[in-house]
């Protein structure tokens, strides 16, 4: 326990100081995070920690991210990259192993070490590079899109890799080795020996692999919802949060049992959600675990750095390093041309993708397992694949900096498209949300709808209209909903701290997206104006004016008198609301609030004239227009003669 | 410098295609007020007061506005009725308007030709104009001839439209610099973009 404590305590200490620091600098937070490692490596040294094992638990982060890219990423999307996948990944893949395979044997090692190190060093770090994607918001771009397909098709790629590799073992190592045999342990570093396939022949295995991925995809798509309609009912949220972990930890563990890659498998599990109404909420619940459980990846990669080592063949390793990232950038860059990549896109794909990534490791230590690569040789490499790594930000800074300026002029006009003009979200969809939303949808928009109530969701799923379910007084969910590219949020769920407190979030961190809020009350009205709301409507005034021009027709007034009198009383009534919320302050008890004093007994006083039907200023003003002149005075005007009586202008 | 309030009214905005980049264009210009009636009163809740305070404090009010079955669109028409009350803008004591200069910039589908006794119109386009010119005349305001578009709908064929517009802004700033000519415009029929009463350079 106290170990624990103490290891928890030091990472994110670490984490804590160095990412904020790094991100003020503009260096990102992945390059925060591998300083931080790096700085604590002497203190984990001296206690005689093991980072690797706590490196092999951190790259479930990693899985976890898979999961929220695959929830982006609708299955029609996805069909739409296959060829970018296939040509992209698999020539990036081939043409790097083959290349740097061919540079080792120029450097004298033997066909099988030189495969085996190709192999290794041809992958990317999907970790870091989808991870500043994000922070950049580049994943959109093409060049992301690019990257991502990639590293999409590495992660597949593992798998026969991970087969392939203890093929390769050299006789003169055999004896040397420890453990092996196992082939597709998923790339983890999970205990071997647990597993499903162990024992059966190939198309048993082949069976229950082909069982597994249609369990994932038939429970993600069909069970889904009656299960976590089920929870929602509990209205807890950490049981929420709970099944979303399961539900992703689940599916790791039954990919590992088969054999196949968790990352993988919960790729394909993201994507089967992409279309549910749970996403933003799934996606907000791991997006935390992950984030930290990348922060933690990347502090072990930046502890695992042997110094000595380091310093004994320093400028070995650099040349090494400097030479790999020259080799998958000219591979890179070749493949964007190819492709159509262009402008700051191809540079962008050239340089964040020409490091080698965490899977690098978990093959070398595969690779000494099986005898395939000398423990020196996987050593060495190590260092290369950490420090390529370390690397990577560096050259996303460079292309930031130094390159994107340059080229996107272009770029620009392109872009504006991807981003859909005027999105919109509603957060609750009740009686009040409901109705704004089957409005803006029949008139050809598409809000994005956020609710806490299931019932409320099968009730409208049934119509086809598209809801999520989640509670949007979360920052996070809001986040995941969109809120940094909307252009309006129509606050519309009930009770009044809840509106208030999204309306002051979103009015402080979105100050771009015009707000819309549901009232409860007159004093509500002013809380929402004091916190920063110009479009407040109040849920019940509406209706209720309705009603009372609909007693005045009833009385037998004319239509249009009735109409005029209501128009009139809701100016008169917004007047005053204006003039309390202009000097309503939360942090001051009304009462002690001089000028609100001041403002309510005068509007308290035209109130009660109202009341009193007397001296009604509103129903004088509603007098004013259409009205004929006062006769009295008109015979003082010259310009006007008897025969129109007192007014020319109307005929009576 | 003279105080202009530019009001425009088109009920159909987003389909216009001579008022609409017309009023962009003058709303661009320095130093003159520019109001869309429609944006501001959508609901047709004209202001009755504000609207007076409004005008009070112009020389030039100009309505911009396309014709629509020989005459304004309904909310400029709202807007009079309501707006020039008795014993503000006429009657008793109404002489608040009294030496402004009222003006209308519009657009007609038809041709010029259409406007007389042989054309479609059958009356020259001012008989149409008549009720607003008296409108002004009983609030004491002057009422110089109309900047008018003939063939509005087909005129972006030949350039007409730009035309149109440019001259639209070289009416606006005249008549914000005082070096429009008034008085010589009191006694014309109709100005268009080639025949604009501007002393001095322009």
């Amino acid at each position: 326990m106290g170990e624990l404590l103490f290891l928890s305590f030091v990472f994110l200490c670490a984490g804590v100081v160095a990412v904020p620091v790094a991100a003020r600098l503009g260096l990102g937070s992945v390059l925060g995070y591998l300083i931080a490692g790096i700085a604590i490596s002497p203190l984990l040294g001296l206690f005689d920690v093991d980072v690797i094992s706590i490196q092999h638990f951190a790259e479930f982060g990693v899985v976890m991210m898979l999961f929220l890219v695959g929830l982006e990423l609708e299955p029609r999307l996805l069909w739409q990259m296959r060829s970018r996948l296939l040509g992209l990944g698999g020539l990036q893949v081939g043409l790097t192993t083959l290349i740097v395979a061919g540079c080792a044997m120029a450097l004298g090692q033997s066909w099988s070490v030189a495969l085996a190190v190709g192999l290794v060093l041809a992958l990317s770090s999907t970790a870091i590079v989808l991870q500043t994607l994000n922070e950049k918001g580049l994943m959109k771009s093409d060049g992301g899109q690019g990257s991502f397909s990639v590293l999409l098709f590495q992660d597949i790629a593992v798998i026969p890799m991970l087969a392939l590799i203890p093929l390769l073992a050299l006789p003169e190592l055999a004896g040397l080795a420890h453990g092996g045999g196992h082939g597709a342990g998923g790339h983890s570093g999970e205990p071997h020996g647990m597993s499903l396939v162990d024992g059966l022949t190939a198309w048993q295995q082949a069976l229950v692999t082909i069982g597994a991925i249609a369990s994932v995809i038939v429970v993600g798509s069909l069970l889904t919802r009656p299960i976590f309609n089920f929870i929602a009912v509990a209205r807890l949220r950490e049981i929420f949060v709970a099944a979303a972990l399961l539900w992703v930890i689940g599916i790791a563990l039954l990919m590992t049992l088969v054999g196949l890659s968790p990352a993988l498998g919960t790729f394909l599990a993201g994507v089967v959600l992409a279309n549910s109404e749970y996403r933003h909420e799934l996606e907000s619940n791991i997006d935390p675990f992950k984030g930290l459980l990348l922060g933690l990846f990347f502090m072990t990669v930046g502890a695992g750095i042997d110094f000595d080592l380091l310093t004994q063949n320093l400028w070995t390793t650099v040349a090494l390093t400097v030479g790999l990232v020259v080799v998958k950038g000219a591979v890179l860059f070749a493949l964007a041309t190819i492709f159509g990549i262009g402008g700051s896109d191809r540079w962008l794909f050239t340089l964040g993708l020409a490091q080698a990534g965490e899977f690098g490791f978990v093959l070398l230590t595969l690779t000494v397992n099986n005898a395939v690569i000398p423990q020196a040789l996987a050593d060495q490499l190590l260092l290369v694949v950490a420090l390529s790594m370390l690397l990577t930000p560096a050259l996303f800074i460079l292309y930031e900096r130094a390159i994107a300026p340059r080229l996107n002029v272009a770029n620009e006009e392109r872009h504006e498209d991807d981003v859909p003009n005027g999105s919109i979200i509603i957060a609750g969809h009740g009686r009040f949300g409901g109705i704004i939303n089957h409005m803006l949808r029949g008139l050809g928009h598409e809000p994005v709808v956020v609710d806490y109530s299931s019932a409320q969701l099968d009730l409208v799923s049934a119509f086809g209209v598209r809801v999520y379910f989640g509670d949007a007084t979360r920052p996070d969910l809001l986040e995941a909903a969109g809120i940094e590219s909307a252009s309006v949020l129509v606050v519309a769920i009930d009770g009044r701290e809840q509106i208030t407190g999204i309306v002051r979030h979103v009015h402080r961190n979105h100050p771009q997206v015009k707000l819309i809020a549901r009232a409860v009350d007159r004093q509500h009205v002013y809380e929402l104006y004091a916190a920063g709301c110009r479009d407040i409507i109040r849920e019940t005034f509406d209706s209720a004016v309705r009603a009372g021009r609909s007693t005045l027709e009833a009385l037998g007034e004319h239509p249009f008198e009735a109409e005029r009198k209501a128009r009139q009383f809701v100016e008169h009534d917004r007047r005053h609301m204006v003039l309390l919320a202009d000097v309503y302050d939360p942090d001051i008890p009304v009462h002690k609030n001089a000028a609100y004093v001041e403002r309510a007994k005068q509007v308290r006083k035209e109130t009660e004239a109202d009341l009193r039907g007397k001296e009604a200023s509103f129903s004088i003003r509603a007098e004013r227009g259409w009205a004929p002149p006062v006769e009295q005075n008109a015979e003082s005007d010259p310009r006007e003669s008897g025969d129109f009586a007192a007014d020319p202008a109307r005929s009576g | 410098m003279a105080r202009l309030l530019v009001y425009y009214a088109h009920p159909g905005h987003r389909a216009s295609r001579v008022n609409r980049p017309m009023a962009e264009a003058a709303a661009a210009i320095e130093g003159i007020a520019f109001v869309d009636l429609y944006r501001l009163y959508p609901r047709y809740n004209i202001d009755i007061a504000a609207e007076q305070a409004r005008i009070l404090a112009m020389d030039v009010i100009l309505f911009q506005f396309p014709l629509f079955w020989y005459s304004t669109p309904s909310l400029i028409k709202e807007w009079i009725d309501l707006v020039l009350e008795y014993g503000f803008a006429y009657g008793s004591g109404g002489d608040r308007l009294a030496g402004k200069t009222m003006m209308i910039a519009l657009t007609a589908a038809g041709p010029h030709e259409a406007y007389g006794p042989r054309g479609l119109q059958h009356y020259p386009l001012r008989t149409f104009l008549s009720p607003l010119e008296q409108t002004a005349r009983l609030c004491q305001m002057r009422f110089p001839a109309p900047y008018v578009l003939h063939s509005a709908l087909k005129a972006s064929e030949d350039g007409a439209v730009d035309r149109h517009i440019a001259g639209y802004v070289r009416l606006l700033e005249a008549l914000r610099d005082d070096r429009y000519d008034i008085d010589r415009a009191v006694d014309m029929q109709s100005v268009r973009s080639d025949t604009l009463p501007i002393r001095g350079k322009g």
